[in-house]
């Protein structure tokens, strides 16, 4: 069953959302976000998922964080059903960087409270004590980590740009020391200059603590360039799985050569 | 981030009018014993119902009362009535509110169809019924005000809180793992208090009505104590007489009202959204 | 070729909070006839300002034209009356916008809001018939399935590719000379956008139209831009030929800003094991309102000299057709 490396196994899930008419909320009809998803992610590497809006890969992503419920199916992280692990054990193995810098922090607490408020949890589930000028100090190092300055802990989120969110958005994931990361969209709400030092980061940090990325995604050029292997989601479903270098340059599967095409190219045509 | 907000709410001249107002109410109330130039509750029979004079700036009542006097009290009345019973409207409201808000299911569905039925009731009716049956005093005023008054308020926390709950920092603060108590509490009722303070605000001005209005009827505070509705009580028998006995304490409360209603039109300007942009 | 569109140092400021920002600082371009001419750029460095300056749609209370002109057909659009500025609008130039369902009328039928168009801006009054003969044409024309069924349709009951196409046909409606096109796409999915972005090149083939695109990615501009212009921080930094711009980039931000591109080039994910690494360009873009001296890009360039910081360069052009604001170039 644990095939060598595989840290987390989805079997068939399933995610239904049940649609409701009248006065008494009658069931009429399900949305199938998710419909019978299978992957695997192994340790070290950086999976993706993609495809359009509505394919279920957001979705996909809240029911391994546990934001959601299954309707059906399973997620094993190292051969354990994470539905039988409390939410202070997951969260210290799977943490999630999201799309919007504008909206993944707390508006009204400082950054000093909400990268610290992390460390603090996770000081309390290990039973480790929690001093303050110890939480303080991590604080201070996971930004420099990311490439942030250590002295914005009484700053507030409205007071950054984009990028500068997103790290702090890292930084807090970081804090709980998770094995797999899952990235919500990342950088689509990035500028490109801004986008490029964000994968670099991710990169870095991939090599530096040995994290594994579940990379949600529709951009395809950024998913190339981040990913080893990827899965084209479509309507719920899983259409195709396999490689980078499978997927884009021997896609079999019709949508999946419709995402490739449809993407611009970088390299003009004729000069006028 | 908070000198944001008070840097607006400085430049908005209406709301510091209120303010002012209001602060000025309240240190009044405070030191109230020390200021009277009588004792509210003497009696002067030899000269009732005098109109305003050097000696009695207001006048006096139908017992001799110096009417400036038992307003300054009755300011005590009010401003603390609207403080409990809203309070008591604010906690309640809001932790249900928050609760129905954050779980959904059936505790929402259950606890708005609750809140559905006590709104049909028109309140002050509603009141007064209650009143009729207990002792008409200060306390059950502000308990039963503060009691009718939550669900409004349990209505605007629990839809700021559909919209706020899905925001990705909520999630984010879930997938740390954080208890939903603290969820709640830490994360998601700060977000979600600026509504709050506003009605809030207006509704202090509301309560302060509600309580003069049962004083005057008979059904709120007692004589001899003072309280702007009871002393137009006195007022409506002698109005042909003394006039001064009902304009003054129908200006007080006016004034009062008026500047929470200020304060709570500034509040909304100055705690809007648009300021979570910058 | 002859000139359809000349914006010539084009200074426009907004207030924010009580202070004054200039989002646009002398800024030029030119459209010619025919072409399709993209002005790329990152968030706040005025492109969508230019776009809305053209028309002035800028609302008085938010911000103000300093100065510069806007010719068309030989006219300064920025000195004309409030009602000959009217007939152009819409008119002569029109303009679409990234978010077709906020750009739609929600109550409306898109029928009804492309007939408005048509009763506004058409000299010849239409009857109902002949009206609703124009509507299917254009929806038609724009490759709307159905256009029989769509036209009773509210905008919610669109998808956000059908919704762009009706945005598109109401911008058609009056036979357009020039058309404005502000991130067209970036609301859409990439195959919708691929859709978009054929049936935007098809029809300005087939009306002769000539389109100014402003966008944040370089795909598009590579795959429909004759023209480029790059714009950072209020001003443009390099403009030239399209594929000049890729092959031979002159400016270091341009080449900053090529060079973090994740795709094809760039796409080392072949070679496993090898440490791949974007040429990110560190920095962030500046605060408006509080603008760098000099040139506005050197506390990120990798080549900057002290001459940099004191004066902000000329446009020059360095090769033929490629101008470039850098002292260093060339």
């Amino acid at each position: 069953m644990l095939a060598d490396g595989v840290m987390l196994n989805i079997k068939n899930l399933k995610k239904y959302f049940p649609v409701e008419r009248g006065v008494f909320r009658r069931v009429v009809d399900y949305i199938r976000a998710v419909d019978d998803v299978s992957f695997e992610i192994k340790k070290g590497e950086v999976f993706a998922l993609v495809g359009e809006s509505g394919c279920g890969k957001t979705t996909t992503a809240k029911l391994i964080m546990r934001l959601l419920q299954p309707t059906d199916g399973k997620i094993f992280f190292y051969g354990k059903d994470i539905s039988l692990l409390r939410r202070r054990e997951l969260a210290r193995k799977i943490q999630i960087i999201f799309q919007d810098p504008f909206a993944s922090l707390n508006p009204r607490l400082t950054i000093g409270t909400i990268v610290g408020e992390a460390i603090k949890y996770r000081l309390e589930t290990t039973g480790e004590r929690t001093e303050t000028k110890k939480i303080r100090e991590e604080t201070k190092e996971l930004l420099s980590r990311v490439g942030l300055p250590v002295n914005i802990l009484n700053e507030y989120p409205h007071q950054f740009s984009g990028g500068q969110r997103q790290r702090i958005g890292i930084a807090r994931a970081l804090a709980m020391q998770p094995e797999l990361i899952v990235a919500d969209e990342p950088v689509s709400s990035l500028d490109i200059s801004v986008q490029a030092q964000i994968l670099n980061l991710l990169l870095d940090l991939r090599d530096s603590l040995g994290l594994s990325y579940l990379l949600i995604a529709h951009d395809l050029n950024v998913v190339r360039f981040l990913s080893d292997r990827v899965a084209v989601m479509y309507q719920g479903r899983i259409v195709e799985k396999g490689s980078v270098k499978k997927i884009y340059d021997e896609p079999q599967h019709p949508y999946t050569k419709k995402l490739l095409e449809a993407i611009p190219t970088s390299e003009p045509a004729a000069i006028e | 981030m908070w000198k944001i907000i008070w840097r607006r709410f400085v430049k908005n001249k209406l709301a510091m009018l209120g303010a002012l107002i209001i602060l000025s109410l309240a240190v009044v109330a405070v030191i109230a014993p020390l200021i009277v130039p009588f004792d509210p509750n003497q009696q002067d029979i030899l000269h009732r119902l005098e109109p305003p004079s050097g000696r009695h700036p207001l006048g006096t009542d139908d017992l001799g009362r110096d009417l400036l006097s038992r307003i300054i009290y009755g300011t005590r009345v009010s401003l603390l009535v609207g403080f409990v019973a809203v309070g008591i409207a604010i906690i309640i409201g809001s932790v249900i509110g928050l609760l129905s808000g954050y779980f959904g299911g059936w505790l929402d569905a259950l606890t708005m169809r609750f809140v559905d039925i006590m709104l049909c009731f028109p309140t002050f009716f509603l009141i007064l019924m209650v009143i009729a049956f207990l002792e008409p005093n200060i306390w059950n005023v502000m308990a039963v005000i503060g009691l009718t008054g939550w669900p409004g308020l349990t209505r605007l926390v629990r839809g700021e809180c559909l919209s706020v709950r899905e925001r990705e920092f909520i999630q984010a603060a879930k997938a740390l793992g954080l208890s939903n108590m603290r969820v709640m509490f830490v994360h998601l009722l700060p977000n979600v208090m600026a509504p709050v303070l506003v009605t809030a605000t207006l509704g202090i001005g509301g309560a302060i009505l509600t309580e003069s209005a049962l004083s005057f009827l008979g059904l709120g505070v007692q004589p001899p104590t003072p309280s702007w509705g009871n002393i137009l009580t006195a007022g409506k028998d002698y109005i042909t007489v003394a006039w001064w006995l009902s304009l003054y304490p129908g200006l007080a409360i006016l004034i009062t009202v008026l500047a929470y209603n200020l304060l709570g039109e500034g509040l909304r300007d100055v705690l809007d959204p648009r300021m979570m942009v910058e | 070729m002859e000139k359809v569109l000349e914006v010539r140092n084009l200074s426009v400021q907004f207030y924010k909070g009580g202070k004054g920002i200039q989002a646009l600082r002398n800024v030029s371009i030119t459209l010619k006839r025919n072409e399709v001419l993209g002005i790329v750029g990152e968030s706040g460095c005025g492109k969508s300002t230019l776009a809305l300056s053209v028309l002035k749609l800028i609302p008085e209370r938010e911000g103000k034209i300093l100065s510069g002109e806007i010719l068309f057909r030989r006219e300064d659009l920025l000195r004309l009356s409030d009602e000959k500025l009217l007939q152009i609008r819409g008119d002569r130039i029109s303009i679409i916008f990234q978010d077709p369902f906020t750009s739609l009328n929600p109550v409306f039928r898109i029928g009804n809001q492309i007939a408005e168009s048509l009763a506004l801006h058409r000299k010849d009054n239409l009857s109902t018939s002949e009206t609703e003969k124009e509507i299917i044409e254009l929806l038609e024309l724009v490759k709307m399935p159905k256009p029989r069924d769509t036209m009773w349709s509210y905008p919610h009951q669109l998808s956000g590719g059908m919704q762009q196409r009706v945005m598109i046909a109401i911008a058609l409606s009056s036979h357009p000379e020039i058309l404005i096109a502000d991130e067209p796409t970036t609301a859409l999915d990439v195959t919708i956008q691929k859709e978009i972005l054929d049936l935007l090149t098809e029809l300005q083939k087939k009306l002769g139209l000539s389109v100014v695109l402003i966008t944040h990615d370089f795909g598009i501009v590579s795959q429909i831009c004759q023209r480029v212009s790059v714009m950072y921080a209020g001003s443009i930094l390099e403009e030239a030929w399209t594929s000049e711009i890729f092959h031979n980039p002159l400016h270091p931000y341009t080449k900053g800003l090529l060079g973090s591109l994740p795709s094809r080039k760039e796409a080392p994910s072949y070679f496993q094991g090898e440490k791949r690494r974007l040429k990110a360009i560190p920095g962030q873009v500046p605060d408006p309102s509080n603008l760098p001296s000099g040139c506005k890009f050197h506390p990120r360039c990798p080549i900057v000299i002290e001459d940099c910081k004191l004066e902000e360069p000329m446009l020059r052009e360095i090769i033929k057709n490629h101008w470039v604001r850098c002292i260093r170039a060339g």
